[in-house]
């Protein structure tokens, strides 16, 4: 077993050697620019570009005629938002979005309202999940679009984007999932989803950085306003030459999730439950977001009493992230956290593990045995714990905020 | 984010962890900070009749620079007496331990932590003088 062990898949997975594989000619031999329609090298990199389109639309069950590409989920987000929000400008200036969402998805927000759109922040339910009722009664005759993200990247948890998407296309209005964390891991049916727009990620699947998608329902047709011009690829949503490797590398990608998916996700369960029932042994170990509505690869869960940067220092044998920002000069904890209305203390002792497909049962058994003995040091070294185990509530102190 | 090597070394092997009777007559404890704010002090020395700071112990919840700073001034009160203790300046801690802009909250905690253990010997002692005085 090397080490580090790598438990950070929702940050970025590796890319498959099969994918990289794939990619590699198309950077040396069939390297043609697949807009040059005059020649063979051209016409090869076209090929492949369309095959990757294939593979991709495959995945989701869609036509491939939908898939637009793009640099990644960050820019299939910008285009898909700001896009629809310029286009349809002139039936309404309201949108609505969930206050947990991705940073690409809430930063595109805040520059929309800096050009005069309203937008809806929901809140979400401790364990996550939006409630229809809350979205339902925010929806006006204004809005032009709802925004939901398919799997939460910190905890993990699954919307119903089915009912959702129902709710928008009955009362008219254009529906965007955010699905950067769901490909390979939830089967995506668009031919029976009512989403408009959804935006993919290839680093998240396997595949290489750079790279990823939006899917642009043609029927009934979603118009954009692009926002890179020169040269009108990608049916003139998405000017720039493509990048033939990197698309072929996503193809490929999400051609393996496609086929390896369902087995891939049990036994990748199989590994997290087991994770979560070793850090479970030791008390006041509290799991993030819902457990059941969740992909099987996220364990998101709070030490109580320990710091969670302190805690990623002490299991340097493991790559984790943490829901306490202490860097930062506000001090503030994982907004996600503090949506699901976890107390700032217990945002703070969150750490996240996300198992992949090269997680193995040996790395998960360290994990479990590390953390265990590092959680067990650090409370050691806390006042908290200390108090806790005396039966001071810690509610009850007065404590001197800075 | 990269941590300076003291930073570490405190982190890996804490100075005087642990904690002395907070009733104890000659014992001041200190206890600063919020766990909403994420990190938590608690800082106590052990004074004797001539007023020097015999021991120290400290517990921390925080991040490392946090635990590393606590640590680093229990090494540094021992022997000091209250109001040299009470001088210590949280630039003199962040200079030793290299923390970056961002880790400065945490040596303004440790000065703090220091200053309240001393007032809380003082006030104790305060009281006890003047029930000296009462019973005289």
């Amino acid at each position: 077993m090397k080490l580090p062990i790598y438990l950070d898949y929702s940050a970025t997975t590796p890319v498959d050697p099969r994918v990289a594989g794939k990619m590699i000619p198309y950077l040396t031999e069939h390297f043609g620019n697949p807009a040059s329609r005059s020649h063979a090298f051209g016409w090869k990199a076209e090929e492949a570009v369309e095959e990757a389109r294939a593979n991709v639309a495959a995945l989701v069950n869609c036509d491939a005629k939908d898939i637009v590409w793009t640099s990644g989920a960050t820019e299939s987000i910008n285009l898909a938002l700001k896009g629809a929000a310029e286009f349809y400008k002139t039936k309404g200036r309201h949108l609505i979005t969930v206050k947990t969402e991705h940073k690409a998805t809430l930063d595109t927000c805040r520059e929309l309202e800096r050009r005069g759109f309203e937008v809806t922040y929901l809140d979400v339910g401790t364990d996550g999940m939006l409630d229809l009722n809350r979205l339902e009664a925010a929806i006006r005759k204004d809005t032009i679009l709802v925004s939901v993200m398919f799997v939460n990247n910190e905890i993990g948890v699954v919307q119903d984007v089915a009912a959702i998407g129902e709710m928008c296309r009955k009362r008219g209005v254009l529906f965007h999932v955010d699905s950067a964390q769901a490909t390979g891991k939830c089967p995506i049916d668009l031919r029976a989803l009512k989403v408009d727009l959804m935006s993919f990620s290839a680093h998240k699947t396997y595949g290489p950085k750079g790279v990823g998608a939006l899917f642009v329902r043609r029927k009934p047709r979603v118009r954009l306003e692009a926002q890179i011009h020169g040269g009108g690829h990608e049916r003139g949503f998405r000017s720039g030459t493509l990048a033939t490797h990197q698309i072929v590398g996503i193809g490929e990608a999400f051609r393996i999730a496609r086929l390896e998916m369902a087995a891939e996700n049990e036994r990748v369960r199989a590994l997290r439950d087991k994770l979560l029932k070793g850090v479970q042994r030791m008390e006041e170990v509290f799991v993030n977001g819902h457990l059941e509505h969740r992909v099987p690869h996220n364990l998101n869960v709070s030490f109580n009493f320990v710091e969670g940067e302190s805690l990623i220092m002490a299991v340097k044998d493991i790559a984790v992230s943490s829901g306490s920002a202490c860097t930062s000069a506000s001090l503030e904890p994982s907004y996600v956290l503090r949506a699901l209305g976890r107390s700032d203390e217990l945002a703070h002792s969150s750490i996240r593990f996300t198992l992949g497909r090269f997680t193995t049962e040996e790395e998960v058994d360290y994990t479990v045995n590390h953390i265990s003995a590092k959680v067990a040091k650090l409370r050691e070294l806390s006042p908290l714990w200390e108090m806790h185990k005396e039966g001071v509530d810690l509610n009850s102190v007065q404590w001197a905020a800075h | 984010m990269a941590y300076s090597d003291k930073v570490i070394d405190h982190y890996e092997n804490p100075r005087n962890v642990g904690s002395f009777d907070k009733s104890d007559g000659s014992v001041g404890t200190g206890m600063v900070g919020a766990p909403a704010c994420g990190d938590v002090m608690k800082l106590q020395i052990r004074v004797n009749e001539q007023g020097i700071i015999e021991d120290a112990r400290f517990k921390t919840y925080g991040c490392g620079s946090a635990i590393a700073s606590s640590s680093l001034v229990t090494e540094w009160v021992k022997g000091k007496r209250l109001d040299e203790a009470a001088q210590i300046k949280n630039t003199q801690i962040a200079e030793e331990l290299s923390l970056p802009p961002v880790k400065i909250h945490c040596s303004i905690l440790a000065e703090d932590a220091i200053k309240a253990a001393v007032a809380d010997y003082k006030k104790k002692h305060a009281v006890e003088e003047t029930e000296r005085k009462k019973v005289a």
